[in-house]
Parts: C-alpha cells; sequence; structure tokens
C-alpha cells in the first residue's frame, strides 16, 4: 500500500550567520537582514519522509506556513523528492506564536483527511521551542513520538521509531495515523539534477498573480489558462487561506497567540573574577555552602 | 557551508563567458526537446539556468560532503580480499549522494534519462569533484564509457545500458591496458574468440592498471582478428561483471587511494562486439581516450585548485620573523606563479572542451542528420582542432597541476611533508594524471601533428581579429611576436626533414605553441574582466621570454644541444 505522508517544514532565517542588525528593536527577528533557509530538521523530517516513500511506497505532501515567498521551500522539496507542495498563507495568519501556528497546521491536516503520517522537523532555528509538532498532535488527538532518529518499521497500521532520549535511546511503536519530530540523524539527501529542472518552473497561483502584476485576480482569463497549465504539468503549487482549510479567525494569527513578549534584553557574556578555592575538604565546605546559600544549589 | 562551485570566481566567470549558446542549441535539437521531456530547456536562458543550478547542487555535495570524508578516504583506500573489491563506506556514500543529485548521465541524451548537458558542463562537474577528492573523480569521470556507447554502440546496446548508467545503476571500465601493452596499444593480446555454432563473442587474457576494474559494465578492448599483429585486428566489447571475469589483485598507489586499480583475468568472458570489428582501437578507442584526456585534464586542475587554496591559506596564517610568510617576496611570487598557471590551465580546459562539444554537435548532425556543405566544413574543422587542442591541454593541465601541487607543499615547508596536512595528498594525486591516459610525452606526439600543420591558426586569427580595448595592444603585439617565433620555428624544423630532430623539438614547439594561444584566450577574458588584466599581463609577459629562449634552442643548430644524448647517457 502507499501511505499518505505530510511534512511540515519552515522558512527560517539563517541564524548561522548572524550579523548586527539581527534583531529588531522591538525584539523580534529582522528577515529582512537574515537569508531565508529551509530549517535544518525539517530536511531531516523531510528525508525520513522520502526514506519511508523509497522503502514502503509513499505520496509525499510538503506544506508550509508562511509569507508568499516561502513557496522556495516547498520548491526545495520537489527539487529533492516530494510529490506534492502546499503554502498556507494568509495575512491573517501573521504574528502567531506556537498555539496559533498547531492550531491552523492541525486545521491544515483535517483539511487534507486521510494522512497516515505527519512529520515535523523537532524545532526552527529561529524560535527553538519544539512545541509545534507536539501541539499539533494534541489537537489531532494522534499519538506522538518525538525526537525521531529513524524508523525501524511500518507496517499493519504501525510504526516503529527510534527515538533519542538522555543518555541513549528507546524503540517506541505508535499506531497509525501518528505525528513524529525528527532530529538531525540522518544526512538529507541533494537536491536532484532532473527536478531541479522540472519543478524549478513550480508556482503557486500568488507567484502567478505577481507575474501578471494583477495580484487582485481580476484578469482571470489569462491566469486561469497557465493555472490550469500548471496544473496539468503537475507544477502546481497549492495555496490555502485562513478559510480554505476552516480555521477559526479567533484562533490564529495575533490574535490566536496568548504568547506576549515582554521584554527583550541584549545579554552580552563576560568571563568574571576567578576565584582560588583552597584544595582542601574545608575550601570545598565553604564553596558548597556559598553555593547552597545562593540558591545555586539546592 | 562550503559550496566549490559558487566560491570559484574564475569558474563561475567560465560558465558565463564560454559562448555556449550555438552547442546547446543543436544538442537541445533547437529546443524541440522541451516539447517532449519536462525537463529540457525551451531557451539559451532556461540551459544556462540549469547549468548553473546544478553545478551549485554539485559544489555543494563536494564542499560540504566530499571533502571532509576525503582524508580518510586517501588514508583507508578500497580494499581488496577473496577476489572482491570494497570500496571505502565514505566513496559509497559520496557515491551515493551524486547518484541522489542525479548527476551519473550528465552528457546522456534525455531519452536515457540524461541530463543531455555539453561536454564543457560535465567538465566544470569534473574539476568541482576532484577539488574535493581526485580519487572519486576516477569512478564519477567513468561516464565517460556510457558516452563512447551512446556514439557507437548498437540500439539495443543503447537501450539496455545507457538509462542503467544514467540512473547510477551501473558503473563502468574500460579495460584497454595490459601487463605488456600500455602506451603502445596497438599490440594488445587479450583475445576475442566468435563461436561460430551461435555467434556469442567470449574473451580470454589479461588486462592491468584497469580503474575500477570492479565495475559492472566493462568496454574492453581485444584482438577479434585471428593473425593479426597491429592496431587493426583490435576491436570493442562490452562485457559485464561475472564469474568468468576475475579480479586477480589491486595496486597499493602512490596517490588515488580511494579507487580500485585492478589486475583482471578473462576466462572466456561472454561479450559483445561494440561497434564494427577492427575499428576498436583507431576509432572507438581513440575517441574514448580522448574524453578521457580532457577529464583527466579537468581533475589535474581540480587538484592544483586545492592545493593553490590550501597553500595560500597556510601562507596567510603561518608566522615566521614576526609576519605572516606570504609577505616575503620569495612566497608571494610563487602563489601568484600557481595562480596563473591555475587560471591558464582553466583557460584552456574549457576552451578544448568548447571546441569538443561543436565536434561532437556537427559531427552528429553529419552522421545522423541533414548536413549542409557548411556543416561538413565545419565538422572537419573541429575534429582538427580538438585533435590538437586536447592533447595540448592534457600537457599544460597536468604538467602544472604537478608544479602547483610540488610549490604547495613547498610553501608548507616540513609541515607539508608531513601526512598533518593535505599538500602532501595533492601532491601525491596529481601524480598520475601527466602519466594515465597517454603520458604528456604521448601528448606532445598526438599535438605536434597539428602544431607543425598550423591547426591552431584560423582560431589565432580570429583571437588576435576581435576587438579589445587599446590598452592591451602591448601584450598583443608580444603574443604576434611570439607566433611568429612560433612560425619561424616550425619551419626551420620542417625545412630539416629530420626525424629524430623533429623528435626532440616537438615538446618545444608544443610548448611555444600552447604559450601563444593561451595568452590570446586570457587577454580576451581580460577584455572581459579587468580584475583579469594582471594574470593575462604576467602570463604573457612570461611566456614571451620563454618563448623567445626556446625559439634560440630550437633554431640554433647546435650540435651539442642535439646529437650527443647517447655518450651522455652512456658515461
Amino acid at each position: 500500500m502507499s501511505y499518505k505522508i505530510l511534512v511540515f517544514v519552515k522558512q527560517v532565517p539563517d541564524t548561522q550567520n548572524i550579523t548586527g542588525d539581527a534583531m529588531t528593536k522591538d525584539g523580534t527577528v529582522n528577515r529582512a537582514a537574515l537569508p531565508a533557509i529551509f530549517n535544518p530538521e525539517d530536511l531531516n523530517a523531510l528525508e525520513l519522509a522520502l526514506q519511508l516513500k523509497d522503502r514502503y511506497g509513499a505520496h509525499v505532501t510538503v506544506a508550509t506556513m508562511g509569507m508568499p515567498a516561502a513557496a522556495e521551500v516547498l520548491r526545495q522539496s520537489l527539487y529533492r523528492g516530494a510529490d506534492r507542495g502546499i503554502l498556507i498563507t494568509d495575512r491573517a495568519l501573521a504574528g502567531a506564536d506556537t498555539l496559533a501556528t498547531s492550531y491552523t497546521l492541525s486545521c491544515c491536516v483535517k483539511k487534507l483527511g486521510d494522512i497516515d503520517l505527519v512529520l515535523c522537523g523537532r524545532q526552527a532555528i529561529d524560535g527553538d521551542t519544539a512545541q509545534v509538532g507536539p501541539q499539533i498532535a494534541e489537537k489531532l488527538h494522534v499519538p506522538q513520538i518525538c525526537y525521531v532518529e529513524e524508523v525501524i518499521d511500518l507496517a499493519d497500521g504501525k510504526i516503529t521509531c527510534r527515538r533519542a532520549i538522555d543518555g541513549g535511546y528507546e524503540v517506541l511503536k505508535a499506531p497509525l495515523p501518528a505525528l513524529l519530530t525528527v532530529i538531525d540523524a540522518n544526512e538529507p539527501r541533494p537536491m536532484n539534477a532532473k527536478r531541479i529542472m522540472r519543478y524549478k518552473r513550480a508556482r503557486t497561483p500568488g507567484e502567478i498573480a505577481r507575474c501578471h502584476q494583477n495580484a487582485n485576480y481580476t484578469d482571470a482569463g489569462a491566469m486561469d489558462a497557465e493555472l490550469r497549465e500548471l496544473t496539468a504539468r503537475g507544477l502546481l503549487i497549492e495555496e490555502f487561506n485562513a478559510a480554505a482549510i476552516d480555521a477559526d479567525p479567533s484562533r490564529i494569527g495575533f490574535p490566536g497567540s496568548p504568547t506576549k513578549v515582554k521584554q527583550v534584553m541584549s545579554v552580552v557574556l563576560t568571563a568574571g573574577e576567578a576565584k582560588q578555592i583552597p584544595a582542601d575538604a574545608a575550601g570545598i565546605s565553604a564553596l558548597m555552602h556559598e553555593l547552597i546559600s545562593d540558591h545555586t544549589l539546592g | 557551508m562550503a559550496n566549490f562551485f559558487s566560491d570559484n570566481p574564475d569558474l563561475k566567470f567560465t560558465l558565463e563567458n564560454l559562448e555556449l549558446e550555438p552547442i546547446t542549441r543543436m544538442v537541445e535539437n533547437n529546443y524541440a526537446f522541451a516539447r517532449e521531456f519536462d525537463n529540457a530547456p525551451v531557451d539559451f536562458d532556461d540551459a544556462l539556468d540549469n547549468y548553473r543550478r546544478v553545478l551549485e547542487v554539485v559544489g555543494e555535495i563536494a564542499g560540504d560532503r566530499i571533502e571532509p570524508r576525503s582524508r580518510t578516504v586517501d588514508a583507508e583506500g578500497a580494499k581488496f580480499a577473496d577476489g572482491v573489491v570494497t570500496y571505502h563506506p565514505f566513496t559509497v556514500q559520496n557515491l551515493k549522494d551524486l547518484t541522489q543529485a542525479g548527476v551519473m548521465g550528465v552528457m546522456l541524451a534525455h531519452k536515457y534519462g540524461g541530463l543531455n548537458f555539453p561536454v564543457s558542463v560535465y567538465t566544470m562537474m569534473t574539476e568541482i569533484v576532484s577539488r574535493a577528492d581526485a580519487s572519486l573523480q576516477n569512478i564519477f569521470g567513468l561516464q565517460d564509457i556510457a558516452e563512447t556507447i551512446s556514439f557507437f554502440g548498437s540500439e539495443e546496446q543503447k537501450d539496455k545500458y545507457l538509462p542503467l548508467f544514467a540512473a547510477g545503476e551501473v558503473d563502468g571500465a574500460m579495460d584497454l591496458t595490459e601487463p605488456d601493452y600500455g602506451s603502445d596499444l596497438q599490440a594488445v593480446r587479450l583475445r576475442a574468440w566468435q563461436d561460430e555454432k551461435t555467434g556469442q563473442w567470449y574473451l580470454n587474457g589479461m588486462k592491468r592498471f584497469i580503474t575500477n576494474g570492479c565495475a559492472k559494465v566493462h568496454l574492453v578492448l581485444a584482438r577479434s582478428e585471428e593473425g593479426t599483429t597491429d592496431g587493426r585486428g583490435l576491436s570493442m566489447f562490452i562485457c559485464e561483471a561475472c564469474p568468468q571475469l576475475v579480479v586477480r589483485r589491486i595496486e597499493e598507489k602512490h596517490g588515488i587511494h580511494g579507487v580500485a586499480t585492478c589486475e583482471l583475468q578473462f576466462n572466456d568472458v561472454p561479450a559483445q562486439l561494440c561497434g564494427k570489428r577492427r575499428l576498436g582501437l583507431i576509432r572507438y578507442v581513440m575517441s574514448l581516450m580522448n574524453g578521457a584526456r580532457v577529464a583527466i585534464s579537468a581533475q589535474a586542475l581540480g587538484i592544483a585548485e586545492a592545493a593553490y587554496r590550501l597553500a595560500r591559506k597556510y601562507a596567510s596564517e603561518r608566522e615566521q620573523f614576526k609576519q605572516t610568510i606570504d609577505q616575503f617576496p620569495a612566497i608571494y611570487t610563487m602563489l601568484s606563479s600557481m595562480k596563473v598557471k591555475l587560471t591558464a590551465m582553466r583557460a584552456l580546459l574549457y576552451e578544448t572542451t568548447r571546441v569538443v562539444d561543436l565536434r561532437n554537435a556537427y559531427t552528429h548532425i553529419v552522421e545522423h542528420g541533414e548536413p549542409t556543405a557548411e556543416d561538413r566544413t565545419l565538422q572537419k574543422y573541429y575534429v582538427k582542432l580538438a585533435a590538437v587542442l586536447t592533447p595540448m591541454c592534457k600537457a599544460l593541465a597536468t604538467e602544472s597541476a604537478n608544479q602547483i601541487a610540488y610549490d604547495g607543499l613547498q610553501i608548507h615547508g616540513g609541515a607539508g611533508y608531513m601526512h598533518d596536512f593535505n599538500a602532501e595528498r595533492f601532491s601525491r594525486d596529481a601524480r598520475i594524471t601527466n602519466i594515465y591516459e597517454g603520458t604528456t610525452q604521448l601528448q606532445v606526439v598526438a599535438a605536434i601533428g597539428g602544431v607543425m600543420q598550423h591547426d591552431l591558426d584560423r582560431r589565432m586569427d580570429e583571437l588576435f581579429a576581435l576587438k579589445l580595448d587599446g590598452k592591451f595592444e602591448r601584450l598583443l603585439k608580444k603574443l604576434a611576436d611570439g607566433r611568429e617565433l612560433l612560425n619561424r620555428a616550425v619551419a626551420f624544423v620542417a625545412e630539416r626533414k629530420d626525424h629524430a630532430y623533429h623528435d626532440l623539438m616537438a615538446r618545444s614547439l608544443v610548448e611555444m605553441a600552447t604559450s601563444v594561444f593561451v595568452g590570446l584566450l586570457l587577454v580576451r577574458d581580460a577584455a572581459k574582466c579587468p580584475d583579469r588584466a594582471a594574470i593575462a599581463e604576467r602570463f604573457v609577459l612570461d611566456g614571451a621570454y620563454d618563448i623567445e629562449q626556446r625559439f634560440r634552442r630550437i633554431t640554433s643548430g647546435e650540435g651539442g644541444l642535439i646529437d650527443n644524448n647517447r655518450d651522455i647517457i652512456d658515461y
């Protein structure tokens, strides 16, 4: 049988190349100052999906919530072997925290229906929360296995995974549908030359509209013809707005996000004074007492 | 995050300025393939965008994956036990990465699952892969075998093997050299015999120094015509790995440790004839070897690029006498000389691939299309030009790579002699390039005819005729003077009608021609990009002294330089 796998990915600012203007004054990331890249662990999730496709046969859909420019990570997913790309984009989704994001993505899963496996990277390098994957699973009421390193088996409606835990690993089995979050335990395959040559032409309806300099979709005839041709050639990246996935407007974007940033501080770590501790029982005892009294220990 | 394409301005400049348009138009059948294959380009901009994107992918794989694995591959190498060759796990992973990237059938036609890219772009990949791990190129580069089947095989052979090559499911080997016959391939003895009843061919004999001799598909040069002793009794065969084809041992080599070099024993190995009988050496293997000579030039260039970069980095970090050593004239002059050589190699290599691409495209039209009289003339012209440029290029690229690797090690001082740095690996890996696929001495033999017959003249005239900025006049004048000396030296040698003298002077003549020709290419490029002016100037001015010296030596008529080799050797 062929499994239906949905991989959620994110386009993130490349936090490995931080410059002085990486943050805005109000404490959010200055996306314009950093190159946008495919979130690294999402590439591991995609690789795991493609390995399952190679091993068991699967149809791999990749979806992302983001600005129109995030279509690029969907194209890159197609270059690597994904079958279908979905861009979830809407001004109403802006400002979402992990609660609103996971709600939105869970709506997408429900809308698509009939998904056997949802894969997410463990966390995105811009927020480092690792909350979105588990929250999606909760909202969908499906089992979740986090920190997955590899899938050992997929059979009889059950998936068996090996996941990292402190100091070792454990093997867990879960019934499908299930959600996995994946860590960087595999090496994502490179982009494929022929797929690049083919899918570099893949476009979202929004990108087509901008090509027509007609974001209001009034030039319906010309655009429709182009969209039909893209669809026929398998080059359409679908676009969902909040209404298309039946999302409750009060639970998405800013309104759906209870997280409030209270304060952002620029912390510069500097080396403090060194202190000599006598290397005897009395010295160590004095140090222990000091650490307990300032609540470093205990 | 290293990318061996995008971090290389000279390579990017080359791709953008190579004037591939007429080539791409011909190989893409005037862009008609776009209607049939969804990954074929619709116009030249589209094709160039494809080349760029795929080179970026190969550059990233080379920089991020292959290069970090290369030291271990070199230290541990390929293994052999119980008749089985096992590649290093990192080599296996490298090949998997390149297969997944879909670059194992770069030049094969769309219909076989290939990318249908020109030789020029494939050669850039070769260069990039070699910079990361020279030994991997020996396996990656065996795509030439699929290309040879594509040129000369039957339709059934093409349908059977080419899709497997393109998908990376089979690898290849070209089995030419025998224990007693290397340079002298005409004397090859491995016997091919045909079962009269079934028509089945069988191969019997030994081959030696076979790169990737553990391959699944082999092209074998064998003697099919009993009683013959020369090249006209040889045919080319395709055979597959099977129990009758035994790997007897693998060689312990000075360099390129990642690839297995095998001794093969053929015990009545079933085989198919590829192409026509008797044309094995004179047509097919010469074509295969010429393709491989371009690939080895690119391998040399990749090693040289790596060696130069490493030396430059080391020189900018290593401090002696309270300053980094790249502040000393003795060191920075070595670095600039390495860089000039590197740029010169690349200019000649891609001029050669461009001509090879044009030759292939016109040959295809002449053999399979509806050629005009002009197509036929151009085909003949490019055949001749490729025949002189290919050996010239291999001689220059592989000898320069050795000099660059040597100087790179020298700049490292004592540390360079140790295994701690890659400098010594680069000099070991470079050392094979001017030996295999024909030594430099044989490249001179292959090129000298074209130099004596003035086969480069038309292309030189074109380059001299380019309308360049006035500031390049001085350099063009130097090059014109050099060409004049070359022509006089050629006439001098021709008039002597003395074989020994001709052969003794051949290398100097080929080097003079190379110097003038590459100088023209570098001046042309400098006119397009001002940052390259200093490189062109250095090459032309240095070259002018060398040309003059060679001219004087060739035309001196001094017996002591020429006639008394035997006395010297025998003392």
